[in-house]
């Protein structure tokens, strides 16, 4: 008995070789009731009571198996992430140096377009054309003189004798130029003269570069005394001189008259702040062929 | 013994549970997950006997039909395993099953499982997509399925028989 029980045993015959159909079909139509059951009583199914339990007591399992293994599942995306982490790193690095670019450079650029809006209306109230230029050099202090060069030239219209000016007044004149640059004489330099006419009174005098960026006013008249505050303009002429007439120069400060040369001098602080030069016009003819957009007469860029 | 099996299967039903909608989510591909309790329920099938994976499968299905990520009708789960549980056991032998027999009868179940959910869900009127879409989830499942066999079924099995005395004898013969 014994052998065959073994026999029964090692072939699995306790629960038989076939599953058992009554429990396959039992638990079929257990499964089809509850489908049924689910699909047919709606929102208000028993099943939903049952979901709840289940929901309610499997609920807390599933949190506490994703905060375990919620560490290990970071873990290749931290690695995948590094390199794009990087990329982001990269990216705004280049971002933010553009964006403090910006933020360096707004008020330079403000200043910019104050002068540019200026030069338009300094053409307006001038009537002249302008070829407006930037000053890219300053000459050093070393070779003693005042000069400045633009970053325009023969190829913009530009000639020597060319009245330099600025939205404040007078810089200069042209000293020479190349295709693509010009040398300036600032006013202020020790060797420019240029012909000075107080407003007020019409009278007129030459304007030599002084000492600490003044103007030294000396008059043709001895026996006009010029007052404080009297507003110097260019003499000139139209054609002729290197200086065309009626730019603002600057304003007279202080008045001394000159004992050995038995005339009146007059200090005189310019308008224009010629230790930050940027944009500058150039007064050229009307209808000048320039490479670069001319500010007309009447303000208008051409 | 019967008791004592019924809750190992449960918490190895529970676990494969846990494991499945909360681990395996983090690697799934195009949303598609190892179904772990039918691994299990095949496991169960392949070692316990025949009456008890049947008991497992659907325990196991209903679960998977109520547990909190589900939102079908209930039933579909533990309709198709307790069918992969009576088709597994059906391949069932009296020696331990060799490697490619189990694989083979895996990838059987999980496209069997994966099909009779579907098709109780397109017979129930539930909105699950062209057909092309619900073989291209089944066929990523079983692969799925197939990737985790040799993970899972040993273990499983491993359990299995030290719960089955005939499974006992099978694992020492």
């Amino acid at each position: 008995m014994a052998p065959f029980d073994r026999e029964r045993r090692w072939r699995g015959l306790d629960e038989g070789p076939r599953p058992p159909r009554a429990t396959l079909v039992a638990l079929v139509l257990a499964a089809a009731t509850l489908m049924t059951l689910d699909q047919a009583t709606g929102p208000d199914s028993p099943v939903d009571a049952l979901r709840t339990v289940v929901g309610e007591g499997f609920g807390p399992v599933e949190t506490a198996t994703s905060a375990l293994v919620r560490p290990f599942t970071a873990v290749p995306t931290w690695f995948k992430q590094k390199d794009d982490l990087r990329e982001d790193v990269r990216e705004l690095e280049a971002e933010n140096a553009a964006l403090r670019e910006q933020v360096a450079t707004v008020d330079y650029d403000r200043n910019r377009l104050a002068e540019f809006e200026g030069l338009t209306r300094a053409a307006a109230d001038l009537g002249r054309s302008l070829v407006p230029a930037r000053v890219v050099g300053y000459g050093p202090a070393q070779s003693f003189t005042r000069t400045v060069t633009l970053d325009a030239g023969s190829d913009a219209g530009l000639r020597p004798d060319m009245t330099v000016v600025n939205a404040d007044g007078l810089v200069g004149r042209v000293l020479r130029v190349t295709r693509s640059s010009a040398t300036v004489l600032l006013a202020v330099d020790a060797r420019s003269v240029v012909g000075g006419r107080i407003g007020r009174t019409m009278e007129l005098g030459f304007l030599r570069g002084g000492e600490d960026g003044t103007l030294d006013l000396e008059l043709l008249d001895q026996k006009v005394v010029p007052a404080q505050g009297d507003v110097v303009v260019t003499w000139g002429s139209d054609g002729a001189g290197p200086y065309v007439p009626g730019i603002p120069v600057g304003r007279v400060t202080d008045v001394f008259a000159s004992v050995r040369e038995q005339s009146q001098r007059a200090v005189i602080e310019p308008f224009v702040a010629f230790s930050s030069l940027d944009v500058v016009g150039v007064v050229v003819p009307d209808g000048t062929a320039t490479d670069r957009a001319l500010v007309e007469a009447d303000g208008e860029i051409g | 013994m019967s008791l004592a099996r019924a809750a190992v299967g449960l918490l190895v039903v529970l676990l494969a549970l846990a494991l499945q909608v909360s681990l395996f989510p983090h690697l799934a591909w195009q949303g598609v997950v190892p179904n772990l309790v039918l691994l299990v329920v095949v496991a169960a099938a392949l070692s316990g006997g025949a009456q008890f994976a049947l008991l497992l499968g659907f325990a196991g299905g209903v679960l998977l039909d109520l547990a909190p990520p589900a939102d079908h009708v209930a039933g579909r789960w533990a309709l198709s395993l307790v069918l992969v549980a009576w088709i597994a056991s059906r391949v069932r032998q009296e020696t331990r099953p060799s490697t490619l027999a189990v694989l083979g009868c895996v990838a059987a179940s999980s496209f069997i499982g994966t099909s009779v959910f579907a098709l109780s869900g397109l017979v129930l009127g539930e909105p699950l997509g062209s057909v092309p879409e619900i073989l291209g989830v089944i066929a990523v499942a079983v692969l799925w399925d197939l990737l985790l066999t040799p993970f899972v079924l040993p273990w499983a099995m491993k359990v299995f028989d030290r719960l089955t005395p005939a499974g006992r004898e099978r694992a020492r013969a």
